[in-house]
Protein backbone atom coordinates (compact mmCIF):
# COMPACT_ATOMS: atom_id res chain seq x y z
CA UNK A 1 0.00 0.00 0.00
CA UNK A 2 1.21 3.40 -0.70
CA UNK A 3 0.54 6.25 1.80
CA UNK A 4 0.30 9.81 0.46
CA UNK A 5 3.36 12.08 0.65
CA UNK A 6 1.64 14.68 2.89
CA UNK A 7 0.33 11.93 5.38
CA UNK A 8 3.64 10.82 5.67
CA UNK A 9 4.93 14.18 6.28
CA UNK A 10 2.00 15.30 9.09
CA UNK A 11 2.53 12.00 10.71
CA UNK A 12 6.51 11.93 10.73
CA UNK A 13 7.08 14.34 13.99
CA UNK A 14 4.60 12.21 16.33
CA UNK A 15 6.13 9.35 15.04
CA UNK A 16 9.48 9.71 15.86
CA UNK A 17 8.75 11.45 19.26
CA UNK A 18 6.32 8.89 20.22
CA UNK A 19 9.28 6.11 19.58
CA UNK A 20 11.48 8.51 21.78
CA UNK A 21 9.08 8.58 24.29
CA UNK A 22 9.57 5.29 24.98
CA UNK A 23 13.07 5.23 25.29
CA UNK A 24 16.54 6.85 23.36
CA UNK A 25 17.19 5.63 20.13
CA UNK A 26 19.07 6.45 16.97
CA UNK A 27 18.34 6.43 13.51
CA UNK A 28 18.72 3.40 12.07
CA UNK A 29 16.52 1.67 14.82
CA UNK A 30 14.23 4.41 14.61
CA UNK A 31 13.55 3.59 10.85
CA UNK A 32 13.02 -0.18 11.54
CA UNK A 33 10.43 0.71 14.26
CA UNK A 34 8.60 2.67 12.49
CA UNK A 35 8.37 -0.09 9.47
CA UNK A 36 8.09 -2.38 12.22
CA UNK A 37 4.65 -0.71 14.06
CA UNK A 38 3.39 0.18 10.39
CA UNK A 39 3.12 -3.53 9.61
CA UNK A 40 6.10 -2.04 6.50
CA UNK A 41 3.41 0.21 5.32
CA UNK A 42 5.16 3.16 6.37
CA UNK A 43 8.61 3.37 4.07
CA UNK A 44 10.78 6.10 5.54
CA UNK A 45 13.77 7.22 3.72
CA UNK A 46 17.10 8.62 5.04
CA UNK A 47 16.37 12.18 3.54
CA UNK A 48 12.97 12.18 5.34
CA UNK A 49 14.53 11.07 9.21
CA UNK A 50 17.91 12.46 9.86
CA UNK A 51 16.63 16.20 8.56
CA UNK A 52 13.96 15.85 10.90
CA UNK A 53 15.66 14.67 13.57
CA UNK A 54 18.23 17.27 13.31
CA UNK A 55 14.89 19.37 13.02
CA UNK A 56 13.66 18.33 16.19
CA UNK A 57 17.17 19.01 18.23
CA UNK A 58 17.33 22.58 16.63
CA UNK A 59 13.52 23.04 18.53
CA UNK A 60 14.69 21.58 21.26
CA UNK A 61 12.23 18.90 21.29
CA UNK A 62 14.92 15.81 21.19
CA UNK A 63 18.66 16.42 22.40
CA UNK A 64 21.39 14.08 20.98
CA UNK A 65 24.44 12.24 22.26
CA UNK A 66 27.26 10.69 20.15
CA UNK A 67 28.14 7.09 22.60
CA UNK A 68 30.74 4.59 21.51
CA UNK A 69 29.60 1.43 22.77
CA UNK A 70 32.14 -0.96 23.86
CA UNK A 71 34.20 -2.09 21.08
CA UNK A 72 31.35 -0.86 19.08
CA UNK A 73 30.88 2.01 15.97
CA UNK A 74 30.56 5.56 17.45
CA UNK A 75 26.57 6.27 17.21
CA UNK A 76 24.39 9.41 17.74
CA UNK A 77 21.61 8.13 19.95
CA UNK A 78 18.36 10.83 20.27
CA UNK A 79 16.39 11.11 23.53
CA UNK A 80 12.92 13.30 24.62
CA UNK A 81 13.14 16.64 26.03
CA UNK A 82 10.85 17.71 28.52
CA UNK A 83 9.55 20.20 25.61
CA UNK A 84 9.46 17.10 23.27
CA UNK A 85 6.75 15.80 25.41
CA UNK A 86 4.64 18.79 26.03
CA UNK A 87 4.97 18.87 21.81
CA UNK A 88 4.26 14.95 21.91
CA UNK A 89 1.37 15.44 24.53
CA UNK A 90 -0.33 18.55 21.86
CA UNK A 91 0.40 16.16 18.73
CA UNK A 92 -1.64 13.31 20.23
CA UNK A 93 -4.71 16.12 20.85
CA UNK A 94 -4.71 17.16 17.59
CA UNK A 95 -4.41 13.52 15.92
CA UNK A 96 -7.27 12.45 18.60
CA UNK A 97 -9.86 14.85 16.66
CA UNK A 98 -8.81 14.30 13.51
CA UNK A 99 -8.82 10.54 14.05
CA UNK A 100 -12.19 11.10 15.76
CA UNK A 101 -13.83 12.85 13.03
CA UNK A 102 -12.37 10.55 9.98
CA UNK A 103 -13.72 7.60 12.13
CA UNK A 104 -17.58 8.99 12.43
CA UNK A 105 -16.91 9.85 8.79
CA UNK A 106 -16.42 6.07 7.79
CA UNK A 107 -18.61 4.75 10.37
CA UNK A 108 -21.36 7.19 8.14
CA UNK A 109 -20.03 6.19 4.84
CA UNK A 110 -20.68 2.56 5.51
CA UNK A 111 -23.66 2.55 5.93
CA UNK A 112 -24.43 5.33 3.06
CA UNK A 113 -21.92 5.13 0.86
CA UNK A 114 -21.52 1.47 -1.39
CA UNK A 115 -24.93 0.37 -0.93
CA UNK A 116 -26.68 3.79 -2.43
CA UNK A 117 -24.99 3.02 -5.87
CA UNK A 118 -26.10 -0.34 -6.27
CA UNK A 119 -29.40 0.84 -4.95
CA UNK A 120 -29.60 3.47 -7.54
CA UNK A 121 -28.60 0.61 -10.54
CA UNK A 122 -31.27 -1.55 -9.50
CA UNK B 1 34.00 -9.46 -1.62
CA UNK B 2 35.70 -9.39 0.81
CA UNK B 3 35.69 -7.13 4.08
CA UNK B 4 38.37 -4.69 3.12
CA UNK B 5 36.47 -4.39 -0.21
CA UNK B 6 33.79 -3.18 1.91
CA UNK B 7 35.83 -0.73 3.48
CA UNK B 8 36.80 0.86 0.79
CA UNK B 9 33.61 1.15 -1.06
CA UNK B 10 32.83 3.01 2.38
CA UNK B 11 35.47 5.00 2.51
CA UNK B 12 34.22 5.76 -0.79
CA UNK B 13 31.21 6.82 -0.27
CA UNK B 14 32.31 8.76 2.54
CA UNK B 15 34.44 11.32 0.41
CA UNK B 16 31.40 11.33 -2.04
CA UNK B 17 29.04 12.34 0.80
CA UNK B 18 31.24 14.64 2.12
CA UNK B 19 31.32 16.65 -0.86
CA UNK B 20 27.83 17.83 -0.58
CA UNK B 21 28.41 20.97 1.46
CA UNK B 22 24.91 20.95 3.32
CA UNK B 23 26.26 17.81 4.66
CA UNK B 24 28.32 17.96 8.11
CA UNK B 25 31.31 15.56 8.88
CA UNK B 26 29.24 14.22 11.66
CA UNK B 27 26.22 13.92 9.65
CA UNK B 28 28.28 12.12 7.44
CA UNK B 29 28.98 9.83 10.50
CA UNK B 30 25.73 9.36 11.37
CA UNK B 31 24.67 7.99 8.32
CA UNK B 32 27.90 6.18 7.91
CA UNK B 33 26.13 3.94 11.15
CA UNK B 34 22.93 3.51 9.43
CA UNK B 35 24.69 2.71 6.24
CA UNK B 36 26.92 -0.23 7.87
CA UNK B 37 23.74 -1.00 9.88
CA UNK B 38 22.05 -1.99 7.09
CA UNK B 39 24.63 -4.11 5.71
CA UNK B 40 24.80 -6.00 8.55
CA UNK B 41 21.10 -6.53 8.77
CA UNK B 42 21.40 -7.71 5.17
CA UNK B 43 24.41 -9.93 4.85
CA UNK B 44 22.53 -11.52 7.90
CA UNK B 45 19.94 -12.66 6.06
CA UNK B 46 22.09 -14.24 3.39
CA UNK B 47 22.84 -11.91 1.28
CA UNK B 48 26.62 -11.31 0.07
CA UNK B 49 28.36 -7.81 1.54
CA UNK B 50 28.63 -6.27 -1.95
CA UNK B 51 25.24 -7.28 -2.67
CA UNK B 52 24.44 -5.57 0.51
CA UNK B 53 25.89 -2.58 -0.01
CA UNK B 54 25.09 -2.17 -3.22
CA UNK B 55 21.66 -2.51 -1.61
CA UNK B 56 22.02 -0.27 1.47
CA UNK B 57 23.43 2.56 -0.82
CA UNK B 58 20.60 2.79 -3.13
CA UNK B 59 17.81 2.12 -0.19
CA UNK B 60 19.67 5.27 1.08
CA UNK B 61 18.19 7.12 -2.02
CA UNK B 62 19.82 9.34 -4.39
CA UNK B 63 22.91 11.02 -2.73
CA UNK B 64 21.36 14.33 -4.30
CA UNK B 65 17.56 14.18 -3.11
CA UNK B 66 19.77 13.13 0.61
CA UNK B 67 21.38 15.76 0.43
CA UNK B 68 18.49 18.31 -0.62
CA UNK B 69 16.66 17.13 2.56
CA UNK B 70 19.77 17.97 4.79
CA UNK B 71 19.94 21.20 2.72
CA UNK B 72 16.43 22.17 3.31
CA UNK B 73 17.29 21.79 7.04
CA UNK B 74 20.32 23.13 7.25
CA UNK B 75 20.24 26.52 5.10
CA UNK B 76 22.81 27.93 7.22
CA UNK B 77 25.56 25.39 5.80
CA UNK B 78 23.86 25.34 1.89
CA UNK B 79 25.17 29.19 2.40
CA UNK B 80 28.41 28.13 2.07
CA UNK B 81 27.96 25.98 -0.74
CA UNK B 82 29.07 27.32 -3.94
CA UNK B 83 27.64 28.11 -7.30
CA UNK B 84 31.44 27.10 -8.44
CA UNK B 85 30.67 23.46 -7.28
CA UNK B 86 33.72 21.05 -8.08
CA UNK B 87 32.02 18.39 -8.88
CA UNK B 88 29.46 20.22 -10.80
CA UNK B 89 26.97 18.76 -12.95
CA UNK B 90 25.58 20.48 -16.09
CA UNK B 91 22.54 21.75 -14.63
CA UNK B 92 24.10 23.61 -12.37
CA UNK B 93 26.53 24.80 -15.29
CA UNK B 94 23.91 25.51 -16.84
CA UNK B 95 21.98 27.98 -13.99
CA UNK B 96 25.21 29.78 -13.12
CA UNK B 97 25.47 30.68 -16.61
CA UNK B 98 22.11 32.11 -16.56
CA UNK B 99 23.06 33.58 -13.44
CA UNK B 100 25.66 35.70 -15.00
CA UNK B 101 23.50 36.94 -17.62
CA UNK B 102 20.74 37.88 -15.48
CA UNK B 103 23.47 39.77 -13.30
CA UNK B 104 24.90 41.87 -16.62
CA UNK B 105 21.48 42.08 -17.98
CA UNK B 106 20.95 43.80 -14.74
CA UNK B 107 23.78 45.97 -14.18
CA UNK B 108 23.22 47.47 -16.97
CA UNK B 109 19.20 48.22 -16.02
CA UNK B 110 20.91 49.86 -13.25
CA UNK B 111 23.27 51.68 -15.49
CA UNK B 112 20.34 52.96 -17.96
CA UNK B 113 18.22 54.14 -14.26
CA UNK B 114 21.03 56.29 -12.97
CA UNK B 115 22.09 58.17 -16.59
CA UNK B 116 17.76 58.27 -17.93
CA UNK B 117 17.53 61.13 -15.72
CA UNK B 118 20.49 62.98 -17.51
CA UNK B 119 18.30 62.82 -20.47
CA UNK B 120 15.64 64.87 -19.23
CA UNK B 121 18.76 68.11 -18.28
CA UNK B 122 19.22 66.38 -14.71
CA UNK B 123 22.88 65.21 -15.10
CA UNK B 124 24.33 63.36 -12.14
CA UNK B 125 27.01 66.04 -10.79
CA UNK B 126 24.64 69.28 -11.19
CA UNK B 127 20.89 68.09 -10.11
CA UNK B 128 22.44 66.71 -6.13
CA UNK B 129 19.04 66.89 -4.74
CA UNK B 130 17.51 64.69 -7.08
CA UNK B 131 20.02 62.24 -7.04
CA UNK B 132 19.78 62.23 -3.38
CA UNK B 133 16.08 61.90 -3.17
CA UNK B 134 15.74 58.93 -5.79
CA UNK B 135 19.58 57.39 -5.55
CA UNK B 136 18.41 54.43 -3.47
CA UNK B 137 15.39 53.54 -5.75
CA UNK B 138 17.16 54.04 -9.27
CA UNK B 139 20.31 51.62 -7.50
CA UNK B 140 18.02 49.15 -5.73
CA UNK B 141 15.11 48.59 -8.39
CA UNK B 142 17.63 46.73 -10.52
CA UNK B 143 18.89 44.39 -7.40
CA UNK B 144 15.17 43.68 -6.77
CA UNK B 145 14.57 42.50 -10.70
CA UNK B 146 17.86 40.60 -10.50
CA UNK B 147 16.27 38.70 -7.66
CA UNK B 148 13.03 38.35 -8.93
CA UNK B 149 14.41 36.84 -12.22
CA UNK B 150 16.96 34.28 -10.00
CA UNK B 151 14.31 33.34 -7.86
CA UNK B 152 11.81 33.29 -10.52
CA UNK B 153 9.26 34.97 -8.65
CA UNK B 154 5.86 34.30 -8.71
CA UNK B 155 3.29 36.86 -10.44
CA UNK B 156 1.90 38.08 -7.12
CA UNK B 157 5.28 38.68 -4.88
CA UNK B 158 6.15 40.57 -8.43
CA UNK B 159 3.36 42.95 -7.95
CA UNK B 160 4.01 43.59 -3.74
CA UNK B 161 7.42 44.64 -4.83
CA UNK B 162 6.56 46.78 -7.57
CA UNK B 163 3.70 48.24 -5.71
CA UNK B 164 6.06 49.18 -2.72
CA UNK B 165 8.79 50.54 -5.24
CA UNK B 166 6.22 52.71 -6.88
CA UNK B 167 5.07 53.67 -3.03
CA UNK B 168 8.17 54.97 -2.16
CA UNK B 169 8.82 56.50 -5.30
CA UNK B 170 5.37 58.19 -5.39
CA UNK B 171 5.97 59.17 -1.89
CA UNK B 172 9.16 60.39 -2.41
CA UNK B 173 9.06 62.82 -5.15
CA UNK B 174 5.09 63.68 -4.80
CA UNK B 175 5.66 65.11 -1.29
CA UNK B 176 6.40 69.21 -1.57
CA UNK B 177 9.83 69.02 0.14
CA UNK B 178 12.48 71.63 0.56
CA UNK B 179 15.60 71.29 -0.40
CA UNK B 180 17.32 72.29 2.51
CA UNK B 181 14.37 70.85 4.73
CA UNK B 182 15.23 67.86 7.37
CA UNK B 183 12.26 65.82 5.61
CA UNK B 184 14.32 65.57 2.80
CA UNK B 185 17.30 64.16 4.30
CA UNK B 186 15.53 61.44 6.61
CA UNK B 187 13.95 60.32 3.31
CA UNK B 188 17.12 59.88 1.30
CA UNK B 189 18.15 57.58 4.62
CA UNK B 190 15.12 55.72 5.00
CA UNK B 191 13.79 54.89 1.68
CA UNK B 192 16.82 53.17 1.13
CA UNK B 193 16.41 50.97 4.32
CA UNK B 194 12.64 50.59 3.22
CA UNK B 195 13.42 49.53 -0.21
CA UNK B 196 16.38 47.07 0.92
CA UNK B 197 13.53 44.90 2.96
CA UNK B 198 11.58 44.92 -0.30
CA UNK B 199 14.25 43.46 -2.20
CA UNK B 200 14.41 41.05 1.12
CA UNK B 201 11.06 40.14 -0.57
CA UNK B 202 12.67 39.54 -3.67
CA UNK B 203 15.52 37.63 -1.95
CA UNK B 204 13.76 35.20 -0.36
CA UNK B 205 11.76 34.36 -3.42
CA UNK B 206 8.62 35.34 -2.11
CA UNK B 207 9.12 33.02 1.25
CA UNK B 208 9.42 36.43 3.20
CA UNK B 209 7.64 35.23 6.78
CA UNK B 210 9.93 31.86 7.05
CA UNK B 211 12.76 32.86 9.33
CA UNK B 212 15.38 30.90 7.57
CA UNK B 213 15.09 32.68 4.39
CA UNK B 214 15.05 35.84 6.77
CA UNK B 215 18.49 35.00 7.97
CA UNK B 216 19.85 34.07 4.72
CA UNK B 217 19.03 37.61 3.87
CA UNK B 218 20.76 38.94 6.95
CA UNK B 219 23.74 37.08 6.19
CA UNK B 220 23.57 37.96 2.54
CA UNK B 221 23.19 41.74 3.60
CA UNK B 222 26.77 41.54 5.47
CA UNK B 223 28.36 40.12 3.09
CA UNK B 224 26.76 42.31 -0.22
CA UNK B 225 27.96 45.02 1.56
CA UNK B 226 31.55 43.90 2.01
CA UNK B 227 31.87 43.31 -1.74
CA UNK B 228 30.60 46.41 -2.33
CA UNK B 229 32.91 48.17 -0.38
CA UNK B 230 35.78 46.19 -1.71
CA UNK B 231 34.48 47.06 -5.43
CA UNK B 232 34.61 50.47 -4.23
CA UNK B 233 37.75 50.45 -3.27
CA UNK B 234 39.06 48.96 -6.45
CA UNK B 235 36.62 51.54 -8.20
CA UNK B 236 38.20 54.74 -5.93
CA UNK B 237 41.86 53.20 -7.55
CA UNK B 238 40.90 53.24 -11.38
CA UNK B 239 39.01 56.51 -11.06
CA UNK B 240 42.43 57.90 -9.33
CA UNK B 241 44.30 56.40 -12.01
CA UNK B 242 42.12 57.44 -15.26
CA UNK B 243 41.87 61.20 -13.75
CA UNK B 244 45.77 61.33 -13.41
CA UNK B 245 47.05 59.68 -16.59
CA UNK B 246 44.51 61.13 -18.88
CA UNK B 247 45.42 64.40 -17.03
CA UNK B 248 49.11 63.64 -17.87
CA UNK B 249 48.45 63.59 -21.59
CA UNK B 250 46.39 67.03 -21.61
CA UNK B 251 42.92 65.59 -21.87
CA UNK B 252 40.37 66.34 -19.43
CA UNK B 253 38.25 63.20 -18.06
CA UNK B 254 36.72 65.32 -14.99
CA UNK B 255 33.38 65.33 -16.52
CA UNK B 256 33.96 61.54 -17.93
CA UNK B 257 34.51 60.32 -14.26
CA UNK B 258 32.06 62.62 -12.68
CA UNK B 259 29.16 61.61 -15.31
CA UNK B 260 29.65 58.81 -16.05
CA UNK B 261 32.66 56.34 -14.29
CA UNK B 262 31.07 56.93 -10.51
CA UNK B 263 27.38 56.93 -11.05
CA UNK B 264 27.65 53.82 -13.62
CA UNK B 265 29.99 51.95 -11.18
CA UNK B 266 28.01 52.22 -8.49
CA UNK B 267 24.66 51.03 -10.30
CA UNK B 268 26.55 48.53 -11.72
CA UNK B 269 28.78 47.33 -8.68
CA UNK B 270 25.29 47.21 -6.36
CA UNK B 271 24.04 44.42 -8.70
CA UNK B 272 27.52 42.66 -9.28
CA UNK B 273 28.17 42.94 -5.22
CA UNK B 274 24.89 41.12 -5.41
CA UNK B 275 25.64 38.13 -7.51
CA UNK B 276 29.06 37.75 -6.48
CA UNK B 277 28.09 36.89 -2.87
CA UNK B 278 26.10 34.04 -4.27
CA UNK B 279 28.69 32.77 -7.18
CA UNK B 280 31.98 32.95 -4.95
CA UNK B 281 30.55 32.12 -1.93
CA UNK B 282 33.67 30.52 -0.51
CA UNK B 283 35.90 32.41 -2.21
CA UNK B 284 35.61 34.71 0.69
CA UNK B 285 34.03 32.61 3.27
CA UNK B 286 31.85 34.44 5.54
CA UNK B 287 33.50 37.42 6.00
CA UNK B 288 31.09 39.28 7.91
CA UNK B 289 30.68 36.91 10.88
CA UNK B 290 35.18 37.08 10.98
CA UNK B 291 35.08 40.53 11.34
CA UNK B 292 32.42 40.20 14.26
CA UNK B 293 34.57 37.70 15.86
CA UNK B 294 37.50 40.16 15.31
CA UNK B 295 35.41 43.22 16.83
CA UNK B 296 32.53 42.24 19.29
CA UNK B 297 35.62 41.53 22.15
CA UNK B 298 36.72 45.52 20.87
CA UNK B 299 33.54 47.01 21.09
CA UNK B 300 32.61 45.52 24.31
CA UNK B 301 36.33 46.75 25.80
CA UNK B 302 35.56 50.01 24.35
CA UNK B 303 32.06 50.37 25.73
CA UNK B 304 32.42 48.68 29.21
CA UNK B 305 35.84 51.83 29.19
CA UNK B 306 33.41 54.36 28.42
CA UNK B 307 31.16 53.26 31.15
CA UNK B 308 33.88 52.87 33.83
CA UNK B 309 35.07 56.44 32.77
CA UNK B 310 31.65 58.11 33.19
CA UNK B 311 31.28 56.20 36.44
CA UNK B 312 35.18 57.47 37.60
CA UNK B 313 34.48 60.98 36.66
CA UNK B 314 30.41 61.20 36.75
CA UNK B 315 30.89 63.03 33.93
CA UNK B 316 27.23 63.63 32.22
CA UNK B 317 27.13 62.90 28.57
CA UNK B 318 27.00 65.94 26.35
CA UNK B 319 24.12 66.03 24.39
CA UNK B 320 24.78 67.71 21.86
CA UNK B 321 22.39 67.63 18.56
CA UNK B 322 24.74 64.71 16.57
CA UNK B 323 24.51 62.77 19.47
CA UNK B 324 21.74 60.89 19.25
CA UNK B 325 22.47 60.10 15.48
CA UNK B 326 25.94 58.76 17.13
CA UNK B 327 23.99 56.75 19.27
CA UNK B 328 21.41 55.29 17.10
CA UNK B 329 24.69 54.06 15.29
CA UNK B 330 26.62 52.88 18.04
CA UNK B 331 23.66 50.49 18.53
CA UNK B 332 23.07 49.48 15.00
CA UNK B 333 26.57 48.47 15.08
CA UNK B 334 26.32 46.49 17.90
CA UNK B 335 22.63 44.85 16.79
CA UNK B 336 25.27 44.16 13.52
CA UNK B 337 27.88 42.38 15.95
CA UNK B 338 25.02 40.57 17.58
CA UNK B 339 23.57 39.49 14.17
CA UNK B 340 26.50 37.95 12.39
CA UNK B 341 27.53 36.33 14.92
CA UNK B 342 24.30 34.36 15.56
CA UNK B 343 24.09 34.04 11.78
CA UNK B 344 27.31 31.85 11.79
CA UNK B 345 26.87 30.17 15.13
CA UNK B 346 25.83 27.05 14.82
CA UNK B 347 21.96 26.76 16.96
CA UNK B 348 23.20 23.58 18.37
CA UNK B 349 26.53 24.17 19.92
CA UNK B 350 26.88 24.96 24.17
CA UNK B 351 26.80 28.64 25.19
CA UNK B 352 30.79 29.68 25.40
CA UNK B 353 32.76 32.66 26.52
CA UNK B 354 31.79 34.42 23.11
CA UNK B 355 28.03 34.75 24.34
CA UNK B 356 29.29 35.99 27.43
CA UNK B 357 30.97 38.72 25.50
CA UNK B 358 28.02 39.33 23.53
CA UNK B 359 26.17 40.24 26.55
CA UNK B 360 28.69 42.26 28.04
CA UNK B 361 28.37 44.18 24.71
CA UNK B 362 24.90 44.37 24.63
CA UNK B 363 24.35 45.51 28.07
CA UNK B 364 27.08 48.27 27.95
CA UNK B 365 25.55 49.44 24.49
CA UNK B 366 21.86 49.70 26.49
CA UNK B 367 23.47 51.40 29.93
CA UNK B 368 25.23 53.92 27.73
CA UNK B 369 21.93 54.45 25.74
CA UNK B 370 20.00 54.67 28.60
CA UNK B 371 22.22 57.60 29.92
CA UNK B 372 21.47 59.23 26.41
CA UNK B 373 18.02 58.49 26.07
CA UNK B 374 17.05 60.15 29.70
CA UNK B 375 19.12 63.57 28.73
CA UNK B 376 17.32 63.52 25.22
CA UNK B 377 14.19 63.58 26.89
CA UNK B 378 15.10 66.13 28.58
CA UNK B 379 15.66 68.46 25.71
CA UNK B 380 12.76 67.09 23.59
CA UNK B 381 10.18 68.00 26.45
CA UNK B 382 12.33 71.43 26.46
CA UNK B 383 12.47 72.47 22.95
CA UNK B 384 10.03 70.28 21.16
CA UNK B 385 9.86 67.51 18.25
CA UNK B 386 11.29 68.04 14.88
CA UNK B 387 11.71 65.60 12.09
CA UNK B 388 15.40 64.80 12.78
CA UNK B 389 14.70 64.76 16.37
CA UNK B 390 12.09 62.28 16.01
CA UNK B 391 13.22 59.71 13.77
CA UNK B 392 16.80 59.57 15.96
CA UNK B 393 14.90 58.42 18.61
CA UNK B 394 12.07 56.47 17.33
CA UNK B 395 15.51 54.51 15.83
CA UNK B 396 17.07 54.49 19.00
CA UNK B 397 13.46 53.27 20.80
CA UNK B 398 13.70 50.93 17.95
CA UNK B 399 16.86 49.39 18.51
CA UNK B 400 16.90 49.39 22.45
CA UNK B 401 13.89 47.26 22.51
CA UNK B 402 15.42 44.32 20.23
CA UNK B 403 18.81 44.60 22.52
CA UNK B 404 17.35 44.51 25.49
CA UNK B 405 15.06 41.51 25.23
CA UNK B 406 18.65 40.13 23.19
CA UNK B 407 20.53 40.94 26.24
CA UNK B 408 17.32 38.78 28.11
CA UNK B 409 17.39 36.00 26.21
CA UNK B 410 21.73 36.12 25.84
CA UNK B 411 21.07 36.01 29.98
CA UNK B 412 18.75 32.77 29.62
CA UNK B 413 20.39 31.20 27.08
CA UNK B 414 24.22 31.32 29.30
CA UNK B 415 21.65 29.90 32.34
CA UNK B 416 20.41 27.02 29.57
CA UNK B 417 17.22 28.20 30.37
CA UNK B 418 16.86 28.66 26.63
CA UNK B 419 17.66 27.44 23.71
CA UNK B 420 19.91 29.29 20.89
CA UNK B 421 17.41 28.94 17.97
CA UNK B 422 14.87 31.17 20.43
CA UNK B 423 17.09 34.13 19.88
CA UNK B 424 17.89 33.28 16.21
CA UNK B 425 13.80 33.40 15.86
CA UNK B 426 13.61 37.17 18.49
CA UNK B 427 15.95 38.27 15.42
CA UNK B 428 14.69 37.40 12.35
CA UNK B 429 10.92 38.08 13.87
CA UNK B 430 12.19 41.49 14.60
CA UNK B 431 13.14 42.03 11.35
CA UNK B 432 9.41 44.01 9.67
CA UNK B 433 9.70 46.43 12.62
CA UNK B 434 12.83 48.04 10.91
CA UNK B 435 10.75 47.77 7.81
CA UNK B 436 7.93 49.37 9.15
CA UNK B 437 9.54 52.50 10.96
CA UNK B 438 11.82 53.05 7.73
CA UNK B 439 7.86 53.22 6.06
CA UNK B 440 6.94 55.58 8.50
CA UNK B 441 9.49 57.92 8.35
CA UNK B 442 9.89 58.11 4.41
CA UNK B 443 5.51 58.14 4.36
CA UNK B 444 4.46 59.32 7.36
CA UNK B 445 6.83 61.80 8.83
CA UNK B 446 6.50 64.33 5.81
CA UNK B 447 2.85 64.85 6.10
CA UNK B 448 2.84 64.61 9.80
CA UNK B 449 5.01 67.23 10.08
CA UNK B 450 4.07 69.57 7.37
CA UNK B 451 7.00 69.12 5.12
CA UNK B 452 9.32 70.80 7.42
Amino acid sequence: MHIAKDLVAASATPLVLGILAEEESYGYAILKEIAERSGGRLEWTEGLLYPLLHRLERLGHVESTWRTPEGGRRRKYYAITEDGRRELAEQRRQWAAVTDALQDIWETTRTLGPAAPRAMEA
Amino acid sequence: MTDTDIEAQVTEWRAYMLRRKAISEADVDELEDHLRERVGDLTAAGLKPDEAFLIAVKRMGRMDELSREFAREHSDRLWKQLVLDPDRDAAADAERRRGLLVMIVCAALGVVAIKAPALFGLGFDDSGDFYARNMGLLVLAPLAVYFAWRRRLGTGSIAAVAVLFAVGAVANNAYPLDADSQSVVLSAIHLPLMLWFVVGIAYAGGEWRSGRRRMDFIRFSGEWFIYLVLIGLGGGVLTGFTAGVFGAIGVDAEVFVSEWLVPCGLAAAVVVAAWLVEAKQSVIENMAPVLTRVFTPLFAVTLVAVLVAIGVTTNAIDVERDMLILFDLLLAVVLGLVLYSISARDAEAKPGVFDWMQLALVVSALLIDVLVLVAILGRITEWGFTPNKSAALGENLVLFANLAWTAWLYVSIIRRRKRFAQLEDWQTNYMPVYAAWAAVVVLLFPPLFSFA
